[in-house]
């Protein structure tokens, strides 16, 4: 890696570790001052953990290596810290507070103070000169839960530059923004340049990196891959996607010849209304059909309504049923809440381990069963010696790492919680799996036995619903792919013979009048209201 | 020590709580020259406090499915008084009072679970107004009078076994059947284990339930003789007897059924409940619903102990329910806590109590100590926690939650553990994923709850 000649930051041989994960191993990289420096990497790289090593997050000590601002070691122990020194992350998630104004957010937690009170009128005139920098044109009163996303972007990037700032992160900043939004903010981040703020832009999206970057940073588990100085609107965004990818994605993904039978599992014009925004469609006349043996994968960007359609059809998990008909094996089903679900044969695994898949409190051996207690149920009393041995089962064929399945399911890792929570769905022995994100947030060698598992239950004659982000996952793994947009299926491909741009456009197939609609910048709640239909 | 950990629930301060209560007991027997460990005392102690432990009962189950309830002493108050003046102004018999009280028990306890299960009213505010509802209703039907109550009662609140059989045992032959039973029983479980944990391959060796089978002799031989040596007449008194009964069913109920696995997943991840087939709403309302009828059962006890229902019966009666629960290992944010160790929780309680009272310690002073007690009890459960479980990076991880935004896999971990660890880990805490959108389906993902 080249030397920069005025590095502003330079991180050397990062390391962080988790319980289980190395997230970080021996990053290093090197920031111009000036520069828009992008960061790029699959899900799960380590872009984030490197950023939050970086402010402070994960304070000294829990992190090995070094990292020099402006050619000075720095060790900072919290954000506050770093802040201090000049670096500030605006957050993928905005961390402002809805019911206070823009004045009482840009200034939270370094208030203005005179004679022991809050100077607003000073605080007021502050916000509004810094509000006219990034060209946001609202009063400095108004709360923050009237502002539009992209507007509140803006708010936070006042705040950091109320904070003197000299090194600005951001993290995935486009990926909740329109792309008026996001053509306002990659203006604003040049403008920030000419005022000599660097800036580091961790983003997925290439056109962006390839708009404004004036150096790339590749991260690919845990690893610098490659920094290279490119010239803004010039970029080769294949570069980019190989050294992300890697050579090793053949081998990510366990050998497989599909078995597929008749059709197990057929959804005809489901559609179902947003759960808060009456009129608002989630899912959106879809139809699909699983066969037995089949891995069925959907493709969506963010938002697009995967998760909403398959909770929809779990029981009515999500959401208010407008119409649309399912059936198993032949069966047409009227499924109104989970119990009815399981006990049809469905089973779901829902995407975020932590806050639907699991009781933290509980142990290995109560989860396991917890979907299915009626059948460890002797003469009315929880029969917990099969309980046990049920665990124990399943410790033994998946490959459970703990010491004992009565150990607390916190703590195991990331890729053991994941496999405690798909037994808990085997259990039930359901025709139907329907896997949200099956392995987000769990480290390679874990995922390869995932989908051997995923394979496996598939051969068995049970229809499998992945849902992912990632799409080389679902290449790797399915038999077919649809693809849905603002909650209707805009596509059904041939996962051997379908490509990431070919799923990429049918994922942005958006329906022509949301996509011509006028969208300004004062009336993004109007803009949702009409949003759908 | 597993089993024990077992039957214990498995919480490091149900065995110091176990450990501090025998301290206790020895201290105050000491203190107060041997007034403690007397047959009286300990048959007082018991209906003397039957009425709280029963409420904690009801108590540890509303608290592990997070939430509260206020009202228990108003109810207790108001079926007292409602069996008391349907029996003396309408003249049915005894039994039919005392039905009408465990009625007017679920009635209320309906009620509470509609608004709570139904109406996604907390269950704290509730039962603040029951807890204020209810006492004006029993000031009102009572004209702020006592009254009175048949004698039938006091058999419940303050009654003794019957005397039979010869009398060269030299006990109460009631208590005696009791404590064999109980030998009986707990030496069988300790072989019992023992014989399946072998078949399983387990190396236990055989000496490991003979030993905790004579522990359990002892133990339980010696309060048979504390109780059952009292003068002629007494015996482990009937209170004591109904308490052990809904210690047994509820213990079954909480621990042994699908109810009781309900119970535990809503409080600890209700929506990981919901999406698992908890009926999350019928589980909230059962569970307030028998959280009124066993404050029915304590009233009804307690008027037969006074042999009249006065309109302050009941009052602060949930806070001594609620210092019993958190002291037997509950936690504030729900889906940890037992009916064994809230009996303990209890019985520290009530043995502060009544030994600052041998001790001639006044009801001021005795206040005071119990309220740093509970405050220790809580404190070093939390330290326990801490200390047991959250790295320093999983405290941090947790205190920059509100920051800590992005899918990185590896931070979930830690975050994770610190959210389990911390006794009042807040819902949604660890990193959220997603756009605003998705996050929202997160913290909403059932409609209408």
């Amino acid at each position: 890696m080249a030397v920069q000649p005025l590095p502003i930051l330079e991180m050397r041989n990062i390391v962080k570790e988790f319980p289980g994960v190395r997230a970080l191993d021996n990053v290093t990289m090197a920031v111009r001052s000036g520069d828009i420096h992008s960061i790029c990497g699959e899900n799960g790289a380590g872009k984030s953990t490197l950023m939050k090593v970086l402010s402070g997050v994960h304070p000294h000590g829990t992190y090995e290596g070094e990292i020099f601002f402006h050619g000075n070691l720095v060790e900072f122990s919290n954000i506050k810290a770093s802040e201090e020194s000049g670096i500030v992350i605006i957050h993928q998630e905005l961390a402002l507070i809805p019911e206070l104004s823009v004045t009482e957010n840009v200034f939270m937690g370094s208030e203005i103070v005179k004679k022991g009170l809050i100077d607003w009128d000073e605080q007021t005139r502050v916000t509004s000169e810094l509000l006219a920098r990034v060209g946001l044109d609202v009063n400095p009163g108004t709360p923050i839960k009237n502002l539009g996303v992209g507007q509140q972007q803006m708010v936070e990037i006042a705040k950091a530059l109320s904070k003197n700032v000299q090194l600005l992160i951001f993290d995935e900043p486009t990926s909740a923004l329109n792309e008026e939004d996001s053509a306002n903010l990659l203006e604003l981040m040049r403008d920030l340049k000419s005022r000599g703020i660097t800036c580091i832009m961790i983003s997925h999206k290439l056109n962006e990196i390839a708009a404004i970057s004036d150096a790339v940073t590749v991260i690919r588990d845990g690893r610098t891959v490659e920094t290279y100085d490119v010239v803004a609107g010039m970029v080769d965004e294949d570069r980019i996607i190989r050294s992300m990818v890697g050579r090793s994605i053949d081998n990510r993904y366990p050998d497989h010849e599909p078995k597929t039978g008749e059709v197990l599992f057929a959804v005809d014009g489901w559609t179902v209304e947003h759960e808060t925004i009456p009129g608002r469609l989630s899912s959106d006349d879809a139809s699909f059909f699983v066969r037995k043996g089949e891995i069925v994968g959907f493709a969506g960007l963010m938002g697009a309504g995967r998760t909403e359609l398959v909770r929809s059809l779990f029981g009515r998990t999500y959401g208010r049923y407008v119409r649309g008909r399912m059936s198993l094996d032949g069966q047409e089903l009227h499924l109104h809440n989970v119990r009815q679900a399981i006990r049809a044969g469905l089973a779901y695994v829902p995407e975020d381990r932590k806050t639907l898949g699991l009781n933290l409190l509980d142990s290995i051996e109560k989860t396991v069963v917890s979907a299915n207690l009626d059948a460890i149920v002797n003469k009315g009393l929880l029969d917990l010696d099969l309980e046990s041995e049920v665990a124990e089962r399943f410790r033994t064929d998946l490959r459970i790492k703990t010491p004992s399945v009565r150990a607390g399911v916190s703590t195991l890792s990331g890729g053991n919680q994941q496999k405690v929570v798909l037994a808990k769905w085997i259990y039930p022995d359901p025709n139907l799996l329907i896997l949200d994100e099956p392995t987000r947030g769990i480290d390679v060698g874990a995922k390869y036995e995932i989908y051997r598992l995923i394979f496996r239950l598939a051969d068995e004659g049970r229809g499998v619903i992945v849902i992912s982000s990632e799409l080389p996952e679902l290449l790797g793994i399915c038999d077919r792919i649809y693809t849905i947009c603002e909650g209707r299926i805009t596509g059904d491909t041939d996962a051997r013979t379908t490509n990431q741009e070919e799923l990429m456009r049918l994922m942005t197939l958006t329906s022509s009048t949301s996509h011509s609609r006028p969208t300004s910048e004062q009336d993004n709640s109007v803009l949702t209201g009409l949003g759908s239909n | 020590m597993k089993r024990l950990k077992d039957v214990l629930g498995g919480s490091i301060q149900q065995y110091t709580m176990v450990l501090a209560l025998l301290v206790l007991v020895l201290i105050f027997q000491i203190t107060s020259d041997g007034r403690m460990l007397t047959p009286s005392n300990f048959q007082n102690l018991i209906s003397g406090n039957a009425y709280v432990l029963i409420l904690a009962i009801g108590m540890v189950m509303v608290i592990v499915i997070g939430q509260i309830d206020l009202s228990v002493g108003s109810v207790a108050g108001l079926v007292g008084m409602t069996v008391a003046i349907s029996i003396r102004d309408f003249g049915v018999p005894w039994w039919i009072g005392l039905l009408i009280g465990l009625v007017v028990g679920v009635a209320i306890g309906s009620w509470q679970g509609f608004w709570l299960a139904h109406m996604g009213i907390p269950g704290f505010i509730t039962t603040l107004a029951g807890l204020m509802a209810f006492r004006g209703v029993v000031i009102w039907i009572s004209g702020s009078i006592s009254v009175p109550v048949p004698d039938e009662f006091s058999v419940f609140g303050a009654g003794y076994l019957p005397e039979w059989g010869p009398t060269f045992t030299g006990l109460n032959n009631s208590t005696l059947l009791l404590g064999i039973l109980g030998i009986a029983y707990f030496s069988w479980a300790q072989f019992h284990n023992h014989a399946k944990a072998v078949k399983r391959g387990s190396d236990m060796p055989v000496w490991i339930p003979i030993s905790r089978a004579v522990l359990i002799a002892i133990a339980i031989g010696y309060l048979t003789y504390l109780f059952g040596s009292g003068r002629p007449g007494t015996s482990f008194p009937i209170p004591g007897v109904i308490l052990l009964v809904l210690v047994i069913v509820y213990h079954v109920i909480t621990q042994r059924t699908t109810f009781g696995r309900h119970i535990y997943a809503v409080g600890g991840n209700r929506a990981a409940a919901a999406l698992s087939g908890v009926n999350t709403k019928r589980t909230y309302f059962l569970v307030m619903l028998n959280m009124s009828f066993l404050a029915a059962v304590a009233g009804i006890l307690f008027v037969g102990r006074a042999t009249s229902a006065g309109p302050q019966d009941g009052n602060m009666w949930e806070l001594d329910a609620i210092a019993a629960v958190f002291i037997g290992g509950a936690a504030v944010s729900g889906g940890i806590g037992t009916v064994f160790g809230s009996m303990i929780g209890g019985l520290v309680m009530a043995v502060l109590n009544n030994g600052l009272m041998l001790n001639g310690v006044g009801q001021d002073k005795t206040a005071v100590i119990k309220g740093l007690v509970l405050l220790a009890a809580v404190a070093f459960d939390v330290y326990n926690k801490n200390q047991g479980k959250a790295s320093i990076t999983g405290q941090l991880a947790k205190l920059f939650h509100r920051n800590d935004d992005a899918p990185d896999p590896v931070l979930e971990g830690d975050a994770v553990k610190a959210a389990a660890a911390s006794a009042a880990s807040e819902p949604g805490a660890g990193p959220a994923s997603g756009p605003v959108e998705a996050d929202t389906d997160l913290k909403n993902p059932i409609p209408g709850t």
